[in-house]
């Protein structure tokens, strides 16, 4: 209960707003408890009151976004705290949705809703909340979370069919991985259109007469949609890269005589920022860059990249006077160190994508985790080496 | 971009299909087009077996051996000896996504 004001209180506890310890104390707590566990939550910041139903309340949510909504977003794409953010599953409305209102489907992630919403001003419609445990549309559907049974539950849980007067849901196109339309149909008698994979697509889709345009049904994946997964990239590795610096800044002590802390604050130094530079090179420009590196195994347009990146500082610490650097073994030893770092991170990045296949990944796996290992230990062992040439020298 | 290809698993038998047209809804990568009434493969390459052709398919004319597309999902598989995961599930949330 302390991470975050969007934090509901789960099903089990279901204590009317013990999500209030952000100060934003929930406004109207006491209807709470009268509504249907099966309907959504009325005590949130995005609330906006009730709308009344045959069924009984169903709470209303905004039909716009706030700053507020904008710097939580901002949060939970960084990583801070974006293991609570759910949304209690259940039925909402926007706007005044009349029995002949479109039932709109999505996940019970706060990102997923504020999408919906966001694209809904001055619209009147039902959005029906599955629990996918805060995980977003896709990637539930891709577990079944955001699925069959979990959409025909809510249908009934909800007695949709005594609050619309149509039989049609709307679920989102990404969703399809988990949902079975014909199944849908049997098992609640709703019939699923799948609606434009993209929510700002949503009003022109409604207004056409729910048909989609090809366009609408495509995944993109452009510079804009790589960027904004580049924060989360670089907070969810950066620890190992941090462990890993630190590591070899500690190891830089070693010499022919033992160990000593000048060699920390020079050979161990020097290693621990090129660790962390490979990293932040792959975890930056590997997702900005992608389409413009060579071949298509992530691994091998981050190898390529790493190897850019050896190049460039190679070329110009050359010309600095002669540093510890400037040992050929070292020279060699991050010739391969720093590929292989950037080789996994881009690796790893396919896991973001909206195009990697289950198979190819493993291909290139079978492939590049063998040779990326090889390449660090080797790395890893010549740079030890040339730390005992080094102090051979120096001493 | 185009990821590889020659591993793809997609299948579709053309013979079961009865032109419903789901799987050229569901596709994310237009990997189906509707011809005289029935769906064919336009572009199997571009396929990234996320398994929604199949899953929307009645005659269960599509097969396909579904998946997370992620090399990290892959290694937790591995370690936990478990299919590929991303691991969001309801024990451990810390997901990727």
């Amino acid at each position: 209960m302390d991470r975050g004001y969007w934090m509901t209180p789960t099903e089990k506890d279901g204590t009317p707003g013990a999500g209030g310890d952000c100060g934003c104390a929930p406004r109207t707590v006491p209807l709470q408890s009268f509504l249907p566990r099966t309907l959504g939550r009325i005590d949130t910041p995005w609330s906006d009151g009730v709308v009344t139903t045959e069924v009984g309340p169903v709470p209303r949510v905004r039909a716009s976004l706030t700053s507020r909504d904008r710097i939580a977003t901002f949060r939970v794409r960084s990583g801070i705290g974006r293991d609570n953010y759910r949304v209690a599953p259940g039925l909402y409305a926007v706007g005044n949705p009349t029995p002949a209102s479109p039932v709109l489907v999505t996940a019970n992630y706060k990102l997923s809703l504020d999408r919906l919403r966001g694209v809904l001003p001055g619209r009147d419609a039902w959005i029906l909340v599955l629990d996918t445990h805060g995980i977003n549309v896709w990637c539930a559907a891709g577990k079944g979370t955001f699925g069959t049974n979990e959409l025909v539950r809510r249908v009934k849980a909800a007695a949709l069919d005594r609050i619309v007067s149509h039989r049609t849901l709307i679920v989102p196109q990404l969703g399809a991985t988990g949902v079975s339309a014909h199944l849908v149909r049997r098992l609640c008698g709703f019939r699923v259109v799948y609606g434009p994979v993209r929510a700002e697509d949503l009003p022109a889709f409604l207004d056409a007469g729910m048909q989609t345009l090809p366009e609408m049904r495509r995944v993109r994946f452009g510079l804009r949609d790589r960027v904004v997964l580049v924060p989360f990239e670089v907070l969810s590795g950066g620890r190992y890269a941090l462990l890993a610096a630190a590591a070899l800044l500690l190891l830089g002590g070693l010499n022919p005589h033992g160990y000593a802390l000048a060699g920390v604050g020079t050979a161990g130094l020097v290693a621990a920022i090129s660790v962390l530079c490979a990293f932040l090179c792959a975890a930056i420009l590997g997702p900005m860059l992608l389409p413009l590196l060579p071949g298509r195994a992530f691994s091998v347009k981050g190898a390529a990249l790493g190897v850019a990146c050896v190049a460039g500082s190679l070329a110009v610490r050359g010309s600095s006077p002669a540093g510890l650097h400037n040992v050929w073994m070292h020279r060699a030893a991050w010739a391969l160190i720093v590929p292989a770092i950037s080789s996994f991170v881009v690796m790893t990045f396919t896991g973001c994508t909206t195009f990697t296949s289950l198979s190819g990944v493993k291909r290139e796996m079978r492939f590049a985790v063998p040779a990326q290992v090889a390449a660090a230990a080797i790395g890893l062992c010549l740079w030890v080496i040339g730390l005992f040439l080094i102090g051979g020298r120096t001493s | 971009m185009r990821y590889l290809e020659s591993v793809l698993t997609l299948e579709f038998d053309a013979e079961q299909c009865n032109g419903c047209g789901m799987c050229v809804q569901v596709c994310p990568h237009a990997v189906f087009r509707m011809e005289n009434g029935r769906a064919v493969l336009a572009d199997r390459g571009a396929c990234m077996e996320c398994g929604a052709c199949a899953r929307n398919c009645e005659r269960e004319a599509i097969r396909v051996r579904a998946g997370v597309g992620c090399a990290a999902g892959v290694l937790t598989g591995l370690v936990r000896g478990t299919e590929p995961t991303c691991g969001c599930s309801k024990e451990n949330p810390s997901a990727c996504c």
